[in-house]
């Protein structure tokens, strides 16, 4: 008599783990051997991967799709300076103090969006972005419509600076960097890590139900409002991270940019699209193409953003799984499977299983 | 008199918000699609009237009604070229294509314009106003007004009273039973969207005459339409047109007190309207 359970990994999956912790190794240890551009440019990957993994947990997951993720980029930006100028705090504590604020920022937003549906519901968070980038722009001590600088004092007050310049034997700005740089990887791990865990969990397996019929899910007791809520704050929480992160690195904010559509929502779906909407694969094969093709047609001007555009929608019309999900259909691989698969367990072989 | 000065210019102001709005309306109502490109296409089409008047040297009104059949074209081509394909899958596709145009559209505009500021000139009549009990009203937003009313008369009559019409609404309530009735739901999304696309060229020369724009003014244009539609409910052309005037006013009354409020007043007003009553003011009722 067989017995069964219901099993997510794969030997494919077991390799993938082990070769994804020996990339977060060597990309920490990178600072020891890249330059700072690099190290800038890697940061930068980072935090995109971060985002898009939670518009992917939004959209490719929870049914939600957003267009005013750029709401929590701005909050949190905006968090950290108020945080660092205005309160004084360690620069990581108000990256910490950021996240924390804008999850509970998160919650009755997203209250108030969810009262609109699908379609409605994306235009509804870009009108409660504009509404925090009006009410920001209107904070006369953060530069008002115009932003303001952190202070490069209040920077080189970050946490374990000093241990880290000597160590590198580098001055406190690069230091800095590299602090940001560790900070913007263990957010990216943990962002990757909680997302892969969480669908494995019953708040996956619920949100595979409401995604693939709300009526059904709803019918064999699944909270729909309770777990989509869930998902828009967590998503918030990591779309938080990535921004205090950013305008913490660079050291500059304004309402325009804090809250710009096209850099924080745009380009994490253009990301997601191409890359593979509804896997955790997706969001980083994505960030890598869209870095590459940054790099290279960058020097377009608008026509950079026409190309991506026409992409993008190509992608939606011809491909809509993304470049990951064609490959996973030709080849079967999946490297972070969320999919539960029933296998047959002999009793006596449960151990071998 | 300096607070009804203020409503009435509101509502006057409305009038070009509905205007924005009923494009956007009628295409959700026949085909469930929010165009997020909407606002975008505005733009496109002042600039179309723009590059008719100045490179043709004609007036503006006769720019707009060569620009007309052009626009019905385009919105037409675009629904059959594009939008069909989409219409097939869940909210994502449809959804995201349209976020895609209004990417490239900017972007092209830019690309062919620069991102000066521009503005459709009407002569004298632009600064024309005439007044009425102490109150100056405008004759450029009076004549929006009474378009966007003219469009609502319009679009309801061609709703209710139309063989189109019939077909639209038939459509709008039920893809499966107009197909057995042998009408190509496709050809039908092409005309509504033709159709829309005719109000965005209305809305976009009133826009155009009425301050200044510049490839980025889209996506505002989109939000302040779809709000519109969302205070007004979905229930008829009149409820976006009310929707429209609540939202003049709001924006208006918050712009007298603080300049910078004019946009939060608005939108604060309809996070208030989706909070209380989510189905709009005038709801649909089935």
């Amino acid at each position: 008599m067989a017995r069964y359970a219901s099993v997510t990994a794969t030997p494919t999956s077991r390799w993938a783990l082990a070769a994804s912790a020996v990339v977060v190794v060597v990309l920490a240890a990178a600072p020891y051997f890249v330059p700072r551009s690099t190290l800038q440019d890697l940061l930068l990957i980072f935090l995109l991967v971060v985002m898009a993994q939670c518009w992917n947990l939004l959209a490719g997951f929870a049914g939600l799709i957003s267009v005013g993720q750029q709401a929590f980029v701005g909050l949190a930006g905006y968090a950290v300076f108020a945080g660092i100028i205005t309160l004084g705090l360690d620069p990581l504590l108000a990256v910490v103090m950021a996240v924390i604020v804008v999850t509970i920022i998160a919650v009755p937003v997203g209250m108030t969006v969810m009262r609109m549906q699908g379609a409605y519901f994306a235009v509804v968070t870009w009108v409660v972005a504009e509404v925090f980038r009006l009410l920001l722009a209107q904070w006369k001590t953060l530069g008002g419509g115009t932003g303001t600088s952190l202070p490069p004092a209040a920077l080189n007050r970050v946490v374990g600076i000093e241990w880290t310049a000597a160590i590198f034997g580098v001055r406190n700005a690069a230091a800095r960097e590299i602090l940001v740089y560790w900070i913007a990887l263990a957010a990216m791990v943990a962002v990757i890590a909680v997302i892969y865990w969480l669908l494995r969990s019953r708040l996956g397996l619920a949100l595979s139900a409401i995604r693939d019929g709300e009526v059904a899910a709803e019918s064999v007791g699944i909270d729909i409002w309770r777990n989509k809520l869930l998902a828009y704050a967590i998503a918030a929480a990591g779309t938080a991270a990535a921004g205090a992160l950013y305008f913490l690195d660079i050291g500059r904010i304004s309402p325009v940019s804090a809250f710009s559509v096209l850099d924080w929502t745009a380009y994490i779906i253009f990301i997601v699209v191409i890359g593979g909407i509804g896997t955790i694969e997706g969001p980083i094969l994505g960030t890598i193409v869209f870095v590459v093709l940054r790099s290279t047609l960058s020097g377009y001007g608008p026509w950079y953003l026409i190309v991506l555009g026409v992409l993008g929608i190509a992608v939606m019309l011809v491909a809509p799984k993304g470049l990951w999900g064609v490959f996973s259909a030709r080849t079967g691989i999946h490297l972070f499977p969320t999919r539960r698969r029933l296998e047959a367990v002999a009793p006596s072989l449960t151990t071998e299983a | 008199v300096s607070f009804i000065n203020t409503i009435i210019q509101g509502a006057l102001l409305g009038g070009l918000y509905a205007l924005y709005a009923v494009g956007l309306a009628l295409i959700f109502g026949v085909m469930r699609l929010v165009n997020l490109a909407h606002g975008d296409f505005i733009v496109l089409a002042a600039f179309v009237i723009l590059g008719l008047a100045t490179a043709i040297g004609l007036p503006a009104p006769v720019a707009l009604v060569i620009a007309l059949p052009f626009m019905f074209a385009l919105g037409w081509a675009l629904q059959r070229l594009i939008l069909n394909r989409t219409l097939e899958n869940d909210l994502l596709v449809p959804l995201l294509v349209t976020f895609g145009l209004s990417i490239i559209i900017q972007n092209g505009l830019l690309q062919l314009f620069s991102a000066d500021s521009r503005r459709l000139s009407l002569g004298a009549i632009e600064t024309a106003s005439f007044s009425v009990g102490g109150i100056t009203l405008g004759v450029v937003p009076l004549l929006t007004f009474a378009c966007a009313v003219l469009v609502v008369l319009g679009l309801s009559f061609l709703f209710y009273r139309t063989p189109l019409g019939r077909t639209l609404r038939a459509t709008s309530d039920s893809l499966a039973m107009v197909e057995v009735m042998g009408i190509d739901p496709r050809k039908v999304f092409a005309i509504a969207m033709g159709i829309s696309f005719l109000v965005i060229a209305l809305s976009a020369f009133f826009m155009g005459v009425r301050a200044n724009f510049d490839p980025s003014a889209g996506p505002a244009r989109l939000l302040y339409a779809f709000e519109a539609v969302v205070i007004g409910g979905l229930g008829s052309f009149w409820g976006t047109l009310i929707g429209g005037i609540i939202l003049g006013i709001a924006q208006t009354l918050g712009g007298s007190i603080n300049p910078e409020w004019q946009q939060l007043a608005g939108h604060l007003v309809f996070l208030a309207v989706i909070l209380v009553r989510p189905r709009g003011l005038l709801p649909k009722v089935a």
